[in-house]
């Protein structure tokens, strides 16, 4: 008679977590896949379009969705993994709402927060009705309408790179890699619905770092005539015609500079989960000083986690985009089976 | 609605500070001794008569030296000592909460209790020199407030004895008021001030508390203008001059009724540089050229109150009150402004402004 299947939990149900579950069903195991949301999906779910391609975002949600649609696979939502404590006998999981599961191993998909861009006060999100986030200008893409609040179709709009990234004033010194090439693509998106709109990037350098990204950059400049100024915004308020009035320095101009928007989009960047701070904290999991996991090696060992038999996948140990959260969520799968098989 | 008022509420909540109830030791400032001498008077008399409150002052209090560092005259080691010999004169009179009447001040105080804080070996060293200079010692006082914090926190309760509110009594319209505050008193540590820096809240409420409306316009952070080496260096004079004159074009739009501020140089300025901005410009600001009245918190609080603006020596403002005080509904004889108790004539200012 077949022994019963090993239990792999999965803390967190967005890219990594899914993708890890997919996996993991696949090979054989029993999985328990915990979310903390209505859905599994994270932040997918918001999201229009990808980069670099700007293929709909519904084909990767697709992927996933069937990666789960496993008969070894427990979708668990409305739940978060609270501690995980390891014993001789394998793993014990308390889940909230007071259960308990036992696994033999568990793999670490908390994933991250946006950043919360009212702690930019100078922005004035929150305050001034037209400063939304690029996760609401999804939203937007996704209702097929961009417009202020006011319902007035927009004639600028700019992008603030770096909310909360790189900012020692906000405690986040990471880059959260991906909000450059993020406004680059919703630059595009603005500018293809709206061709009469001015789209302007303000950022402190372009971080083009993955493939074909270079390329969407030139496109934007090229093809959509996005215009980028190097510079932070040092603060907005809005002026007697209820437009958004931005200070900015032009650090290529060398001169200061004052502009009059219709929009401003924040970038908001990642942080470390505050499920997965407070899984982290309850299992004592370590923090690197940006905050996100700290995995047992940069290098060779990035998806463990110092506890015997839990492992890291995803954006729970660093930004990273779709395409590397699926291949990091794959190399914790290799490590938990490696783990398993003993 | 270009606003949420909820999302400045969130902001003011999270900057809210200790302002004692009661019992304060009162350090003055050296400009607003000169020119709005009435302000203090003002602070004294409401505190103490109108809210019964203990405020001690003692003759032996100096300047903070707060102009002289700035201006890169006074190390900082100096102005500790100068600071410190402020907290020895309130450790003796036993006073535990500081009542600092000067925005330069409250942001030097601010620096030094936080440099105290941070590196607990220059709090050492300050008690040292303080004491071979003096022979004084001192206790760090529990809470220091800018005295626009303490009007603040009684805003209400001199809101419930109002005899006039910030109201055009003629249309009932709120009056229009911008807020100014002094760069010193949150910029440099938010925490320190009500509401924090971006969005601070300690202007606003009183005027909201008082009737009127606060203008949010775009130059609403912006310096006035004073800036120290800005105009204590006659050669940069423009700088300040420019940055009065922005802030003056960009609230002009929506035609303010008044200007209320909590630092000494940002009053005088915005006051006194309308003048100026007349002289070379030929502009006046302010709804059919009359001019911006600029007014301390005190005086602010003073009118609404039922004070004599004169008593109060409004008249010693650049730009003069009268249309305000006719808005407020606040009769006052324009032909007394420049008269003293016994009916001698004061010496009257050459070029005001709707004078």
């Amino acid at each position: 008679m077949k022994g019963a299947l090993k239990h792999v939990i999965v803390a967190g149900g967005g890219v990594a977590g899914m993708e890890a579950a997919g996996a993991l069903a696949e090979m054989g195991y029993r999985v328990t896949l915990v979310e903390k949301g209505e859905d599994p999906g994270g932040h997918l779910l918001q999201w229009h379009a990808l980069f670099p391609d700007r293929r709909p975002a519904d084909e990767v949600r697709n992927y996933l969705r069937k990666r789960i649609n496993h008969h070894n696979i427990n979708v668990i939502t409305r739940t978060t993994v609270d501690r995980v404590k390891h014993h001789p006998g394998g793993l014990t999981v308390n889940l909230s709402g007071g259960s308990e599961e036992k696994a033999d191993a568990v793999i670490v998909a908390t994933g991250f927060d946006l950043f919360d861009a009212r702690r930019k006060e100078e922005y004035g999100y929150g305050i001034y009705d037209n400063v939304i986030t690029s996760a609401e200008l999804e939203g937007m893409f996704n209702r097929g309408h961009i417009a202020r609040a006011d319902g007035k179709v927009p004639d600028r709009i700019g992008l603030i790179h770096c909310v909360g990234s790189r900012d020692e004033k906000v405690n986040n010194n990471h880059c959260s890699k991906v909000c450059c090439v993020t406004a680059v693509k919703q630059a595009i998106e603005i500018r293809k619905m709206l061709p009469s709109c001015e789209v302007f990037c303000f950022y402190m350098d372009m971080r083009m770092y993955g493939p074909y990204y270079e390329e969407l950059y030139r496109e934007s400049q090229e093809v959509h005539n996005v215009n980028f100024i190097r510079g932070k915004v040092s603060e907005a308020s809005v002026n007697i015609n209820n437009r958004l009035v931005i200070k900015v320095e032009d650090t290529l101009a060398g001169r200061p500079l004052r502009m009059e928007l219709d929009i401003m989009v924040l970038m908001v960047g990642m942080e470390m989960a505050a499920a997965g701070s407070k899984l982290a904290e309850a299992s004592g999991f370590g923090r690197g000083i940006n905050r996100f996991l700290e995995t047992g090696d940069h290098h060779y060992g990035n998806n463990l986690s110092g506890v015997k038999g839990v492992f890291f996948a995803g954006t729970c140990t660093a930004p990273m985009n779709i395409t590397d959260t699926v291949s990091h969520a794959r190399a914790a799968v290799a490590e938990t089976v490696r783990y398993l098989k003993g | 609605m270009s606003m949420k008022p909820e999302g400045k509420k969130r902001i003011w909540a999270e900057y809210q500070k200790e302002i004692p109830d009661d019992h304060f030791f009162y350090v003055r400032s050296c400009i607003r001794q000169t020119f709005f001498a009435g302000s203090e008077q003002y602070f004294l008399k409401i505190l103490r008569e109108d809210l019964g409150k203990d405020v001690f002052e003692d003759p032996r209090h100096t300047t903070c030296t707060g102009i002289g560092y700035h201006g890169d005259v006074v190390p900082f080691e100096t102005i500790q000592a100068v600071v410190a010999r402020h907290f020895a004169l309130a450790t003796e009179a036993g006073y535990k909460h500081i009542a600092i009447s000067c925005v330069t001040s409250f942001g030097i105080y601010s620096e030094i209790l936080e440099t105290w804080k941070h590196f607990p070996e220059t709090l050492e060293r300050t008690r040292e020199d303080l004491f071979k200079a003096t022979g004084r010692t001192f206790e760090v006082p529990e809470t220091i407030s800018h005295t626009s914090d303490i009007i603040y926190k009684f805003r209400d309760e001199i809101a419930r004895k109002a005899k006039y509110n910030l109201v055009d009594i003629a249309t009932g319209r709120p009056l229009r008021v911008v807020e100014h505050i002094g760069c010193h008193y949150s910029k440099m540590f938010p925490k320190y001030g009500v509401g924090g820096a971006e969005f601070p809240h300690v202007l606003v409420g009183m005027v909201e508390s008082w009737g009127g409306d606060v203008i949010d316009y775009p130059e609403r952070r912006h310096c006035c203008g004073f800036g120290f080496r800005q105009y204590l260096v006659q050669a940069n004079r423009g700088y300040s001059l420019f940055a009065s004159r922005k802030k003056f074009e960009s609230m002009e739009p929506y035609r303010p009724d008044m200007i209320i501020a909590n630092c000494p140089g940002c009053t005088m300025f915005m006051d006194r540089w309308q003048y100026t901005i007349n002289e070379i410009d030929g502009i006046t600001y302010g709804a059919d050229g009359q001019g911006i009245p600029v007014l301390t918190y005190e005086e602010v609080a003073g009118l609404v109150l039922g004070y004599d603006p004169w008593e109060m020596g409004l008249q010693y403002h650049n730009v003069q009150s009268m249309p305000l005080l006719q808005k407020m509904g606040i009769r006052a004889d324009p032909a007394r402004r420049f008269l003293a108790k016994d009916g001698t004539r004061l010496p009257e200012p050459a070029n005001l402004i709707n004078g």
